[in-house]
């Protein structure tokens, strides 16, 4: 039993107390003495060419303090793309330029033509009303398919056509994956759409530029994920502001969902104009704003294919997927449905042949970027259903074809045929024990007694991998990565022993304050209320490359547990010089530092104290001091995985589907906070349920976006869903970093779409609805209604 | 401009407003009271839910001066005198109700106007009657856990797999 | 939102004067009308608030007719509507709790949301709308989406609901908005059955009088089995076709009537 507070408790949360009164300090609590209002005028068409913009009526109106437009911002650089795809040609992808404000074009609506700067928010928006706008409305290309026709409206005329990337993985599989389809006794095919979907954080986005001429230094307060990437970015491509000019704070942020890692026009636009009116400017997003800037999440659409031989055993599999960027590259755009997509086809299974095709499409919308799982959920959700269906039409139990096909407890490590090697993993068990969870044994009982009550019940199961900790720095390099995707910590101990930890991770909603705490309490052996984590201000922690991809306590609380053991490895020799005895003899328990076999002892606090008042202390052969800093680059990603079990109820008169219960045994490895964990879990569930059933982004043809507020996308709410039972006790360690943790943020979005909408094809079939194979996402009740009475 | 008197966690307070402040701005900027959040545009996310008269209502959709006068709760007015967290409260922080925090303090009025009117609610009516507060990060599971427990009841079992 | 002047009248009197004015508009809840107004989509010069009404607010039954004023709020007909079940239902399906702690039957029909709840009640009990200046029937009342009969400056003080013998609602809500996606409700009373449907059509809530005709004869939901609903007319939109909304018009009705029992 870990003790309260280490290593395993679900210690509550220190952040909740200020959350819980209101004194939560979120970037709109922020407004500084002086502070201007920015109110940016937006296309309300999704393609035109801006024949001309009059602001001098609405210069001249009450309180507008200055107007910008494109031409101001023609010296700067455009936000910049993080990853360079080279496409199966060897050609790096078209890269277009992205303006903060439009350069003479317009390329989705929400794209902002002009800002206006003023006293207030209203008065901003008042003389936006007054600025003259000439657009030639310009034909938009809003599918896919058809923005790719030879003769399609180009979004970029500088480009050779909408294609940003043609992608082949593993390319040189592509004629052996060919042959193996020739040769397969089955072959099973399915056509789906991963929807669109937009992350809706509950806070929305907010971005204030303060500029101090006294010291030239730019601060820039954000809701960001990642405070490092925006000034790295923000200052090296956009603003050519140099980083120690430069600082960008996210205090508490509500939530991100990925839509806040990306570096946003609003960011570098009111850090420029902060500077050049040498007053603060900010701006809030509203709701309605936020559904045409914030980047839109998944928008593939897929044709994937696998072969079978007699037995059933997989042998090959191939998809084809056109993926949506939108009309400009988005910070991480480009990545999503390729490395973090291509490389995840394996699943759970032992197929030796795998071709992923890939062609990335601009289309006049809004641009679309990593979302919650950021390609993991598109190649979960093809390969999920694919098999359910490949089950179905071969007539075996999709339970044992996944078995059947699983790689072995005794294969790891396994090296996939899409590059990457899975360190550990046993999905047999992770299987067995969702069949407990979800208590599958009394599956026919409770269909039986739901036909009684006139309704369609049936059972979805999946299982899921993800790659996450991201990442490696060479590998991802070499796949064209811009970035490096390490992670810090510095570990201040203070004289007295209280530690403050500086840490690159940022949380907006993950617990750090509390987790990380328990990781350092834990390796010292102290009251984790001594430890406090500092987060979310460039000014005062290391570069890190902040919070995504499920890594924060995989990369970041392993920088964490390598600066903490620094820390350790120094107060052991401070303790042995206390102690008169070889650094080699000292122990470290509870806090306290004794020599073996004696029963002299130093406490932490003694040697804390020692470390800065250092009268008796070692100074000819160690600095004074107790504070350390250390950055880690994982050798490898870690490999989550789980089995979801999804039971539903359908309506036959209406096709309203209802979730009755969702079971998930998720392998996580090690766990630090297992409330916090369910938490993460119960979260991601909520979201892939909510795509599954209930949310879409949808434009009409004209590039207008139909659901542009909650009044038509309809987020999932407490009486969508049930309680949920989750289980992770079959856990297979991380090997590779020093907690055994593989991160848990993205797996309940990953792998609860496909037990949705596996469980809603079994309804049906179980009510004689044979002729449905799929249904796209959202299942909403009108398309199950439809489904079931189109043949 | 004109000056708006309320009485807001039990102090009278004045801030001035225009015809078209927002209850929920004039909390805000007016008062510098920014626990109240804003999190939507078109009355649907809640997090705006602050307490008029003993109602739970959105205050981004309320004039400033049409409660002029009026007795309002926000969420700084929710914590026990001595400042340690309500039963409610607590019941959010020790069944891990809260992730970002950002809907937490509409979800926090909401669920004790809840509390106020059916101290012993099911799970079923937790549900409803939150269908006006949304959050992105909890899936709501330790959201309903925490109103039950807040309310008295038993949730040991809730979310334990079946055996 | 554009600037006004905000003026929140003490009585009837005072509040017909203020709204005789130019570009006077009168809020009451507001749930709809003040998100309409951040986007900028409405710009009066005065918003008369109905709110400091006391004459407005209240439920009361007389002689089987069961009188709502115009600014009480759903919630107060939820729990106050009592003599109404049915009414009193569908009273506490609307919106979300703080919604109806906020929104008025009143503003709900001055509105006429095409899928709003209280129009198909209205329509279905054959209430009657009284204003400052008239009683209006319900059957002359809606005229097609967002629009009523009412005049420049007309407000609605109550409404009056005849209590009939058997009634039910039945929403199938419209999941992002929780409006109705195709609400009915029906109504039989001594002059017959009313089925009044929203949500559906394009031209608002309207009478589905085929339905009447067979419920009149047969209360029963089997009664509808031989009808069915042109989708012809029907919205069609992200959350479904004029198909399905012709096809949820014929499945809610009869669960209304298995409801009203």
């Amino acid at each position: 039993m870990p003790k309260d507070g280490g290593i395993g408790a679900s210690t509550k949360r220190r952040e909740d107390v200020r959350f819980l009164t209101g004194n939560g300090r979120y970037t709109d609590d922020i407004n500084l003495r002086g502070q201007l209002h920015a109110h940016f005028l937006r296309s309300e068409v999704a393609h035109g060419r801006i024949r001309g913009l009059d602001t001098a009526a609405a210069a001249a109106m009450p309180g507008v303090v200055r107007i910008f437009t494109g031409a101001d911002f023609a010296a700067i650089g455009g936000l910049p793309c993080g990853w360079q795809v080279t496409d199966r040609f060897g050609q790096p992808m078209q890269e277009p330029k992205h303006p903060v404000l439009a350069d003479g074009k317009v390329r989705h609506v929400g794209d902002p033509i002009a800002v206006v700067v003023a006293e207030t928010l209203e008065q901003a928006r008042d003389a936006a009303e007054a600025i003259v706008v000439d657009i030639e409305e310009l034909p938009a290309v809003i599918d896919m398919k058809a923005a790719l026709a030879p003769d399609a409206p180009k979004v970029h005329e500088d480009l050779t056509s909408n294609l940003c990337y043609d992608w082949g993985f593993v390319e040189e599989n592509r004629e052996a994956v060919a042959e193996a389809f020739r040769k397969a006794d089955h072959v099973v095919s399915l056509d789906l759409v991963n929807n669109r979907l937009v992350a809706n954080p509950m806070e929305p986005r907010v971005a204030v530029g303060d500029y101090d001429p006294w010291n030239d230094m730019s601060t820039l307060y954000t809701t960001s994920q990642n405070p490092h990437v925006i000034r790295l970015l923000m200052g090296a491509f956009v603003l050519g502001i140099p980083e120690h000019r430069l600082r960008v704070v996210a205090p508490d942020v509500g939530g991100g969902f990925g839509s806040k890692i990306f570096h946003y026009a609003e960011e570098a636009f009111c850090t420029f104009a902060a500077r050049a009116l040498k007053r603060p400017v900010k701006w809030t997003s509203t709701r309605s704003e936020a559904f045409i800037t914030d980047a839109h999440g998944r928008d593939h659409v897929t044709r994937i294919e696998l072969a079978l031989d007699k037995d059933h055993n997989f042998t090959a599999l191939r998809t084809e997927t056109l993926a949506n960027m939108g009309a400009y590259l988005s910070t991480f755009s480009s990545s999503v449905p390729t490395w973090l997509h291509g490389t995840l086809m394996a699943g759970n299974y032992s197929t030796p042949l795998i071709y992923v095709n890939v062609k990335a499409v601009f289309t006049n919308t809004v641009p679309v970027d990593a979302y919650r799982g950021a390609g993991r959920p598109e190649a979960t959700f093809q390969l999920e259903r694919l098999i359910d269906k490949a089950a179905r039409q071969l007539g075996v139990d999709p339970i044992e074809l996944r078995r059947k096909n699983f790689i072995q407890p005794d294969q790891f490590p396994y090296q996939t045929p899409v590059a990457v090697v899975y360190d550990t993993g046993n999905y047999q068990a992770t299987m067995d024990k969702l069949l407990q969870v979800a208590d599958y044994s009394g599956l026919e009982a409770r269909v039986a007694e739901a036909k009684k009550r006139g309704k369609l019940r049936g059972f979805g199961i999946i299982h899921y991998i993800e790659a996450c900790g991201i990442a490696p720095s060479n590998l991802v390099g070499q796949l064209g990565a811009r970035a490096g995707l390490y992670e810090s910590a510095t570990v201040r101990v203070n004289a007295t022993g209280s530690i403050s930890v500086f840490t690159g991770s940022h949380s907006h909603g993950q617990g750090h304050e509390t987790t990380f705490a328990q990781v350092v309490a834990e390796m010292i052996g102290i009251d984790a209320g001594q430890v406090e984590i500092v987060h979310g201000d460039t000014q005062n922690t290391p570069m890190g490359m902040g919070t995504y991809g499920s890594r924060s306590l995989a990369v970041g609380g392993s920088a964490l547990v390598k600066a903490t053991n620094k820390i350790i490895n120094k107060a052991k020799k401070i303790a042995a010089h206390l102690l008169e005895a070889s650094e080699d003899d000292i122990e470290l328990k509870d806090g306290k530092f004794s020599v073996a076999g004696t029963d002299k002892s130093v406490d932490w606090a003694g040697v804390t104290l020692a470390a800065y008042v250092p009268h008796n202390y070692p100074l000819e052969s160690m600095e004074p001091g107790l504070e350390e800093t250390a950055f880690y680059d994982p050798s490898n990603f870690t490999y989550p995985s789980g089995a979801y079990g999804c039971e539903v109820e359908v309506d036959p008169d209406t096709g309203k589907v209802e979730v009755v219960s969702f079971a998930a045994a998720d392998d996580f490895g090690n766990i630090v906070n297992p409330m916090i964990v369910e938490g993460q879990v119960h979260g991601g569930l909520a979201q892939g349920i909510g795509q599954a059933l209930l949310e879409n982004c949808v434009y009409d043809e004209n590039g207008q976006l139909l659901s542009g507020s909650f009044m038509d996308y309809a987020m999932p709410r407490a009486d969508d869903v049930p309680f949920y039972r989750v289980d992770h006790s079959c856990n297979t360690p991380c090997t590779h970093n020093p907690l055994g943790v593989k991160g848990c943020g993205e797996a309940g979005a990953i792998g609860s779409p496909p037990a949705v909408v596996n469980a809603v094809i079994d309804a049906l079939h179980r009510g004689g609805y044979t002729h449905v194979s799929h249904i796209d996402m959202p299942v909403s009740p009108a398309r199950v209604w439809a489904a079931m009475h189109t043949k | 401009m004109a000056k708006v008197t309320m009485t807001v966690n039990g102090r009278a307070m004045s801030a001035e407003a225009e015809g078209r402040t927002l209850l929920s701005d004039f909390l805000r900027q007016g008062l510098g009271l920014t626990g109240t959040h804003v999190g939507c545009d078109t009355s649907q996310c809640g997090a705006c839910t602050v307490h008029v008269d003993g109602l739970a209502v959105k205050s981004c959709s309320v004039l400033a001066m049409d409660v002029a006068g009026a007795n309002v709760t926000t969420i700084e007015g929710m914590a026990n005198a001595d400042g340690s967290l309500s039963t409610l409260q607590q019941a959010f922080q020790d069944h891990h109700g809260l992730q970002c925090g950002f809907c937490t303090p509409g979800m926090v009025m909401s669920a004790a106007a809840l509390l106020a009117d059916t101290p012993k609610p099911t799970e079923a009516e937790v549900r409803h009657h939150l269908e006006g507060n949304i959050c992105r990060c909890t899936g709501y599971h330790n959201i309903v856990k925490a109103v039950l427990a807040a309310s008295g009841q038993d949730v040991g079992k809730v979310g334990i797999a079946a055996e | 939102m554009y600037d006004f002047e905000f003026v929140k009248p003490a009585s009837l009197a005072e509040a017909v004067a203020a709204m005789g004015r130019d570009g006077a508009q009168a809020l009451s809840g507001g749930m709809t009308l003040l998100p309409t107004m951040k986007q900028r989509l409405n710009q009066p010069d005065s918003l008369v608030s109905l709110n400091g009404l006391a004459e407005l607010k209240g439920v009361s039954v007389a002689g089987g007719v069961l009188t709502i004023g115009a600014a009480t709020t759903h919630a107060t007909v939820a729990r106050e509507a009592g003599a109404y079940p049915a009414l009193a239902a569908l009273a506490g399906q609307i919106g979300d709790p703080m919604v109806r702690n906020r929104g008025t039957i009143g503003g709900s029909l001055a509105n006429n949301d095409p899928a709003a709840c209280y129009p198909s009640a209205v329509l279905a009990s054959g209430a009657t709308v009284v204003t400052n200046q008239r009683e209006i029937a319900a059957d002359d009342y809606f005229q097609g989406l967002f629009s009523t009969a009412l005049e420049e400056g007309e407000i609605i003080t109550a409404v009056k609901f005849p209590i009939p013998d058997k009634a039910a609602y039945v929403k199938f809500a419209q999941p992002a908005s929780r409006f109705a996606l195709t609400g009915v409700f029906v109504a039989k009373g001594p002059a017959g059955v009313r089925v009044a449907v929203t949500g559906a059509s394009e031209d608002g809530v309207f009478r589905w009088t085929e339905a009447e005709e067979a419920l009149s004869a047969n209360f029963a939901p089997s009664a509808l089995d031989g009808l069915t609903v042109e989708a012809d007319g029907m919205i069609g939109d992200l959350h479904g076709t004029p198909e399905y909304r012709a096809h949820l018009v014929k499945v809610i009705t009869k669960r209304a009537v298995a409801a009203a029992g």
